[in-house]
C-alpha cells in the first residue's frame, strides 16, 4: 500500500530506539515508566450517561456510557450486565482496513472488561430492576480518534474516568419506558480506580506508554487492571516472553505509575 | 405562504442557523481533517489519501476513487446504536460521496483512491450536513485538488413554515402538516450537490427554501474558509 | 490580493486570488474568463503576474532528478521494488547500483524492510526508475528515518541549501533529505540526531514564515545549540537534489 509500508517504522529507526533505551533514553525525552501528557475532557456527548475525551500525547480515545435495559444473565439474575466494545476508526490512522472488528479492537474491548468487571467496579448488584427479569445494562463504547500508540491504556482510563461521570437515567416502569433526559442518581461505583497500566517490553527494558514507533518495535507486553496495588486482571499480549524477575519488575512499575495516574485522573476530572 | 408569527421552539428567527464552529487538523495522523459542530451536532472528518487503491482492479485508470464513510458513536444519540455499519450509515455514505465528488478534481490522481472518514460524536440532527461539511473541509485541508468548497444545511418546512437548520426537536414536529426534511449540500459558485427531501411541500414553497438554503450556505462557506485560514498563523507567536 | 510581489496569503478550492486579463494561471491555479482561481489549499503567490498557489499540504508528485528515500518492499529477479509513497512503484534496476550484483546476490546487497537513498532517473507510464549509481546514495545503515510532508521540503532544505546547512552546523549530523518527505538523520551521538529531528520538525510547525532561517538560528540558540566544527560537504551533497 502505497506510503502505508514505509510508514510503519524502519528497521534503522527501531535499532535507534532500542540503542537509546540502553541509556535508559527515549526519543521525546521522557523516562521509561513515564507516561505522556494525559488530557481529559468531560462530557464529550450530551446524549451520554457519562462521556470523556482521553489524550495521551497525541493518541486520543473518546469512551462513552450509555445504559439500557435488559434481561439478566441466567447465573445473576439480581445484576446488571457489563458490555464493552472498542472500534478501531479509520479515522484514526492510515494502517486500518474497513470491515468487521479486528483483533486489536477486540482485544482492547475484552482487556478493559476483564479490568472493569473483575474488579467489581461497578456495583452491578444495585443495577437490578426486577430480580429475573429486567436489569440495567452498562455498554462501555470506546472510539479511537488518532493513534499514536498506547490505545489500550487510553482505553482503560477513559472507561474508568467516564464510569465516574456516569448517572442512570430515569426509568418510567409503568411504560416501561427509559426516560434519558432526567436522571436518578450517580453510577454505583466501588471506590477503586482499576486503570489498566501496561508495560512493554523492548530488547531488555521494560516501558511504559509507547509511542506509535516504539509500540512497533515492542516485542511483547503485559496490561495489568488494578488499584492500589491489589491486582483484578492481567493479560500478556503478542509472542516473546518475560522472565519472573522482569514480571516482578513489571508490577512494581505498574505500582508506581498507578500513583501518578490517580493523581493525574483526579485532577483532570475536578 | 409562510407563516410570518411562527414561533420556533428555541426561539430563533426563521432564517437563524443554530450556532456553528469549525476547526481543522484535529487529527494529527489524518492527511487532512475538521471538526464541524452545529447547534449540538458534532462531526468529525479525517481524509487520507490520495493513495494506491486496492485491489488492483478497481483501480480507475482514467480518474481517481472517492470513498466516504459515515457513521455515529453509539453514544451520540440517546438510545444506543449498536456500534457497526447500517443501512442508514451506508446510505448517507453514499450520498456524501455524491455530494463532494463534483467539486474534487479526480483525473489529477488516477488509479488513487481519497478515503474520508466521517464520525459523529454528539447528534441533534442535521448530522449528514454537518458531516459534508466537516468533510469539505478535511478535504481541501488534506491538499486534495477541489475546484470549490461544499457547504451543506438541512432547511425544513414545520407546518407551513419554511425555517433553517432543524434541530432534533423541530424534526419531531407534529401540528399541522407536520415536519418536512430538506438537507441540501451546495458549492460556494451555487450549484447543488446534494438534495433529498422527506414530508410535504409544493413546489413553490420548496424553491423558496432552496434560496434560504443558500443565504445559509454561504454562511458556512464563511466559517469554512476562517477555519482553513486560521490553521496557518502567520505572525509568529509570542 | 495585494500588488506587491511577493506577499503572500492563505487561499482555499475555489477562491479567486486575482482577476485581471494579463495574469497567468500557475500551479495549483485555473483560469476562468478574467480569473485566477485556486484549486488548492496553500499560500497564493503572484511573481510576474504569474499566479501559483504553494501547497501546504498533499502527496508527493514525483520527478525526475529527485533523491527519495524508501523501503525495500519486494526483490525480482532483476531489481528491487521500493516503496517511496507514492502511488507507483519505484523500480531500482539491477544495473543502476555503483559496483557490479549478480543476479542471485541481490538480497545481500539489500533485503526486503531495508531503507535506501535513491534518485529517480526517469518517471513513466510504467512507473519510476530509480538509480543509486551516485555518490550519497545507497543503503541507509543507521540512523533515524522519519517523514514530514512532502510540501514542506523545499523549507527544509532551504534557498541553497541555507537551512540544512544551519541544521548541520548545530547539531553535527548527516543529514538527508528526501524529496518524498522522508528525511534521514545520521550523527555521532543519538542527542545529536534528536536535536535535528525537533529542529526540522519545528520548521515544518513554521514553513509558511518569512525569515524563517533567521527564526530556526535563534530556535537553535534559544535551545542550546552551539555551531560546531562542520565537515566539508561538496555543493552536490548540499541540496538533497541534484540539479540538471
Amino acid at each position: 500500500m502505497s506510503g502505508e509500508e514505509v510508514e510503519i517504522t524502519p528497521d534503522v529507526t527501531a535499532e535507534r530506539i532500542r540503542k537509546y533505551l540502553e541509556q535508559e533514553k527515549r526519543f521525546d525525552g521522557r523516562k521509561t515508566d513515564e507516561f505522556r501528557e494525559l488530557i481529559i475532557e468531560k462530557n464529550i456527548s450530551k446524549k451520554a450517561e457519562g462521556s470523556v475525551r482521553v489524550k495521551i500525547g497525541k493518541t486520543e480515545v473518546l469512551v462513552g456510557i450509555k445504559m439500557g435495559i435488559a434481561e439478566p444473565y441466567p447465573d445473576s439474575p439480581d445484576k446488571g450486565n457489563l458490555m464493552v466494545t472498542a472500534e478501531f476508526l479509520p479515522l484514526s490512522s492510515s494502517r486500518i482496513e474497513l470491515g468487521p472488528p479486528k483483533f486489536n479492537s477486540i482485544e482492547v474491548g475484552r482487556i478493559v472488561d476483564r479490568g472493569i468487571r473483575e474488579s467489581k467496579f461497578i456495583e452491578l448488584e444495585k443495577l437490578c430492576i426486577k430480580k429475573g427479569k429486567k436489569v440495567w445494562t452498562v455498554f462501555i463504547d470506546i472510539y479511537t480518534i488518532n493513534d499514536d500508540g498506547n490505545i489500550l491504556d487510553a482505553a482503560g482510563i477513559g472507561a474508568v474516568a467516564a464510569l465516574k461521570l456516569a448517572k442512570i437515567p430515569k426509568y418510567d416502569e409503568e411504560n416501561e419506558k427509559i426516560l434519558y433526559d432526567e436522571h436518578q442518581g450517580n453510577m454505583p461505583l466501588r471506590k477503586i480506580n482499576p486503570f489498566t497500566i501496561t508495560v512493554h517490553k523492548i530488547g531488555q527494558h521494560l516501558i511504559l506508554d509507547p509511542t506509535r514507533e516504539e509500540e512497533d518495535v515492542s516485542e511483547t507486553r503485559i496490561t495489568v487492571g488494578s488499584s492500589e496495588g491489589i491486582i483484578y486482571s492481567l493479560q500478556k499480549g503478542n509472542s516473546g516472553y518475560f522472565s519472573v524477575e522482569e514480571i516482578q519488575k513489571s508490577f512494581d512499575i505498574v505500582e508506581k505509575a498507578w500513583k501518578e495516574l490517580f493523581k493525574k485522573v483526579e485532577g483532570q476530572l475536578k | 405562504m409562510t407563516t410570518k408569527n411562527f414561533q420556533r421552539p428555541d426561539g430563533r428567527k426563521l432564517n437563524e442557523m443554530r450556532p456553528f464552529e469549525a476547526k481543522v487538523g484535529i487529527i494529527p495522523n489524518a492527511d487532512g481533517s475538521a471538526m464541524y459542530k452545529s447547534g449540538d451536532t458534532i462531526a468529525i472528518a479525517a481524509v487520507y489519501g490520495p493513495k494506491k487503491m486496492h485491489p488492483q482492479h478497481s483501480q480507475n485508470p482514467e480518474k481517481g476513487t472517492l470513498r466516504c464513510t459515515y457513521n455515529m458513536n453509539s453514544f451520540s444519540v440517546s438510545d444506543r446504536i449498536r456500534p457497526g455499519p447500517s443501512r442508514r450509515s451506508t446510505e448517507i455514505s453514499k450520498i456524501t460521496e455524491w455530494a463532494l465528488e463534483p467539486v474534487l478534481m479526480l483525473d489529477k490522481f488516477p488509479n488513487m483512491v481519497v478515503d474520508v472518514h466521517i464520525n459523529i460524536i454528539q447528534a441533534d440532527a442535521g448530522t449528514r450536513c454537518a458531516g459534508i461539511n466537516a468533510a469539505a473541509m478535511a478535504l481541501a485541508h488534506a491538499g486534495i485538488p477541489m475546484r470549490d468548497m461544499v457547504s451543506s444545511v438541512s432547511v425544513g418546512k414545520l407546518d407551513k413554515t419554511i425555517v433553517v437548520d432543524l434541530s432534533k426537536e423541530e424534526e419531531d414536529f407534529e401540528e399541522g402538516d407536520g415536519p418536512t426534511d430538506i438537507p441540501i449540500s451546495m458549492t460556494h459558485s451555487g450549484n447543488i450537490t446534494h438534495f433529498q427531501l422527506d414530508g410535504k411541500i409544493e413546489s413553490k414553497q420548496l424553491m423558496e427554501a432552496i434560496e434560504m438554503a443558500k443565504k445559509s450556505c454561504e454562511e458556512i462557506y464563511e466559517v469554512q474558509k476562517k477555519a482553513l485560514k486560521d490553521s496557518i498563523n502567520m505572525e509568529e507567536e509570542a | 490580493m495585494t500588488n506587491t510581489e511577493h506577499k503572500r496569503s492563505v487561499v482555499i478550492p475555489g477562491e479567486t486570488i486575482v482577476e485581471g486579463d494579463n495574469y497567468l494561471p500557475g500551479e495549483g491555479t485555473e483560469k476562468q474568463g478574467e480569473k485566477i482561481v485556486a484549486f488548492r489549499y496553500g499560500l497564493a503567490e503572484e511573481t510576474n503576474k504569474l499566479v501559483k498557489v504553494i501547497p501546504l499540504s498533499g502527496v508527493y508528485q514525483p520527478r525526475r532528478g529527485n533523491i527519495v528515500i524508501g523501503k525495500v518492499s519486494l526483490i525480482t529477479f532483476n531489481g528491487w521494488v521500493i516503496d517511496i509513497g507514492t502511488a507507483e512503484n519505484a523500480f531500482l534496476p539491477l544495473m543502476e547500483t555503483p559496483r557490479f550484483v549478480s543476479k542471485d546476490r541481490l538480497d545481500e546487497v539489500m533485503k526486503i524492510g531495508d531503507i535506501t537513498v535513491a534518485q529517480i532517473f526517469g518517471v513513466n507510464g510504467r512507473g519510476i526508475d530509480l538509480t543509486i549509481k551516485s555518490r550519497g546514495l545507497g543503503r541507509i545503515d543507521e540512523g533515524i528515518v522519519f517523514k514530514i510532508n512532502s510540501n514542506k521540503v523545499p523549507r527544509v532544505i532551504g534557498k541553497e541549501g541555507s537551512m540544512i546547512r544551519i541544521i548541520r552546523e548545530y547539531t553535527n549530523c548527516d543529514i538527508t533529505v528526501g524529496q518524498n518527505g522522508f528525511i534521514w538523520i545520521k550523527g555521532d551521538k543519538i542527542e545529536d540526531e534528536l536535536f535535528a529531528k525537533r529542529a526540522i520538525l519545528f520548521i515544518t510547525e513554521k514553513s509558511f514564515m518569512e525569515g524563517l532561517t533567521e527564526r530556526v538560528e535563534k530556535w537553535f540558540k534559544e535551545n542550546g545549540g552551539v555551531k560546531k566544527e562542520t565537515k566539508k560537504y561538496d555543493k552536490e551533497e548540499e541540496f538533497g537534489e541534484r540539479r540538471e
